[in-house]
């Protein structure tokens, strides 16, 4: 099985690779996104990798106008406003994500509860490559 | 009912000051600290002489990034003179100057020190918006910011979660919004010292003077509802629902209670602190209530044997117009899914039952992040003194206080309750 530490380097390493992992704690079985090296629910210390389904519903969201520099240089900007949202995924923990798919300029028509999968945004090459983890609507509702 | 902790020898506050927030391009943190400096001195009715202050705590949350300086603690205690007296810097993102207060309040307890000088300070207003809002977000968790995440992001998708658990909408928010400004408008220290109706008919006076069409707005809510003049910032927060940028400074001296009345007959005691700290935005339970503002209150009301109906004004940390819906439940004011109904009747307005951010708030009198803690402390100290001037509340024998904090996203929280006797 992977032998990666469980930490935000692995974590980021694995969304590169389009995989969502968590850890579960070996002994009271508690799931945790992103992976802790050490249980909350127990104080157990030995953790096993779990990828999840990426699958869940929108549980909060909100429409950036004004976001930091390296959204503004994505292109997003006062009259193009970004998605961040609050996903529950199937697996009973959450995730902060973008949230694609929808706009950002209609709030409105955004729905909690829409259900929504993962979408793995990568950003840059190689050495640089960097993944933002995404959620968008499921094809099909 | 009393908990188990406790205090091992009283603490009173026997003065307090603070600079005038707002956007300064000709102040920097030592100006403004010493505007906040001169103004307590002013209120200690005894006199202080600065020889006898042993230490300094004081808060500042980023102006290594805002300013690229660090190390503020020393800098100020050599901008007063008290070097080589120890001066300790506290961070704890927009409740780091209540966490100096903290510090000072156990550095007294514990019997070290006798008279201590609590403050902190921020200088923010150098940098272009989008830097702010990038410096600011380093108080927000790594996952928050990779989702992009900024402050009135969070806020506002603790909104949404609100509104739909509770049936609250952006209409809720406003009556915050317009209750800050008129409190703001009565404060010379506040950053935005305006109503809403006052920037209403300024804008309309604007207009007629440059022959441009002239608004139409019937009341405060509609002059809200114009997205040419509230825009959006992150949705649902909009400008009108977010604190500013601002430059500021402020302070406290607290003493010994045995010696408190050899500076005021008038001293405020710190009868009740409280800290917690909290998760994360993807790891909270629910989005709708802060976990470490309950830790806190639930510690300051057990030190000072009060309960949330014994305060009688409290300045909470509405860096947004939803957070201070959410604190005034956290605090036990109002029951949970309550506080926007309670904020609709005008229950924590000036003259309400319950004062709430009478100061103007985070919103209106600024939010210099370091300085804001312990700001909220000069507010409690002039209210339960009757020095508020106009924005004095009309309560009969007012004597308790309260000030609750919060930094980044509820990740330190503290509440802390003073007492006139």
């Amino acid at each position: 099985m992977e032998e990666r530490p469980f930490n935000d380097i692995s974590y980021e390493r694995f969304l590169n690779e389009e995989k969502l992992m968590g850890s579960r704690c070996r002994k009271c079985g508690a799931l945790f996104l992103p992976p802790r090296p050490i249980c909350i629910k127990c104080s157990g210390t030995e953790m096993e990798w779990v990828q999840l389904k990426g699958k869940g519903k929108l549980g909060a969201f909100t429409c950036i106008a004004i976001g930091p520099p390296f959204m503004i240089r994505e292109g997003y900007d006062r009259t193009h406003p970004y998605v961040s949202g609050v996903v529950e995924l199937e697996e009973g923990v959450k995730a902060v994500a973008r949230i694609e798919g929808v706009d950002g300029n209609k709030p409105e028509t955004i729905k909690i509860g829409t259900r929504l999968e993962v979408e793995f945004l990568h950003r840059g090459e190689g050495e640089s490559l960097t993944t933002f983890l995404a959620f968008k609507p499921c094809a099909g509702r | 009912m009393r908990g188990r902790r406790k205090l091992g020898r009283g603490v009173a506050m026997v003065g307090a000051g603070m600079s005038r927030f707002g956007m300064f391009s000709d102040k920097d943190s030592k100006s403004l600290f010493a505007e906040a400096f001169q103004e307590m001195l002013s209120t200690v009715d005894k006199g202080l002489d600065l020889r006898d202050i042993d230490a300094v705590y004081l808060g500042n949350f980023t102006n290594d990034f805002f300013v690229r300086q660090g190390h503020w603690g020393p800098i100020i205690s050599d901008l007063l003179g008290l070097t080589p007296r120890a001066a300790t810097r506290t961070e704890g993102a927009c409740a780091s100057s209540a966490l100096a207060f903290r510090e000072g309040v156990f550095a007294i307890a514990s019997g070290f020190y006798d008279i201590v000088l609590v403050g902190g300070v921020e200088d923010m207003s150098k940098r272009s918006t989008e830097e702010v809002t990038q410096g600011l977000a380093m108080a927000a968790s790594p996952y928050e910011v990779r989702a992009g995440f900024t402050f009135p992001g969070v806020f506002g998708a603790i909104a949404t979660a609100y509104f739909g658990k509770y049936g609250a909408t952006r209409e809720h928010l406003m009556n915050v919004t317009i209750k800050s400004h008129n409190n703001a408008r009565l404060n010379p220290k506040a950053q935005f010292n305006v109503s809403i109706r006052d920037i209403m008919n300024q804008r309309i006076e604007k207009a007629k003077k440059k022959g441009e069409s002239i608004p139409t707005w019937r009341d405060e809510k509609e002059f809200l509802r114009d997205p040419k003049v509230n825009p959006v910032v992150a949705w649902p927060m909009h400008l009108y629902d977010c604190c500013p940028i601002s430059d500021g400074a402020s302070c406290v001296v607290l003493v010994a209670e045995e010696i408190a009345r050899d500076f005021t007959d008038n001293p405020l005691y710190v009868v009740g602190i409280g800290q917690g700290s909290g998760k994360a935005l993807h790891a909270k339970e629910d989005l709708t209530y802060f976990e470490a503002t309950r830790y806190a209150a639930q510690e300051a009301y057990e030190l000072s044997g009060l309960g949330p109906e014994d305060i009688q004004i409290a300045e909470v940390h509405d860096c947004f117009s939803i957070a201070e819906i959410i604190h005034i439940e956290d605090l036990g004011f109002f029951k949970p899914g309550e506080g926007y109904k309670a904020v609709e009747e005008g229950l924590t307005r000036l003259d309400g039952a319950k004062p709430i951010n009478t100061s103007g708030g985070l919103k209106c009198k600024g939010h210099p992040v370091g300085a804001t803690g312990v700001g909220q402390l000069v507010e409690i100290w002039k209210q339960l003194r009757g020095e508020a001037g106009e924005r004095q509340v009309p309560i009969k024998d007012l004597r308790i206080g309260a000030a609750q904090s919060l930094g980044g996203t509820g990740g330190t929280c503290t509440v802390t309750i003073l007492e006139r006797r």
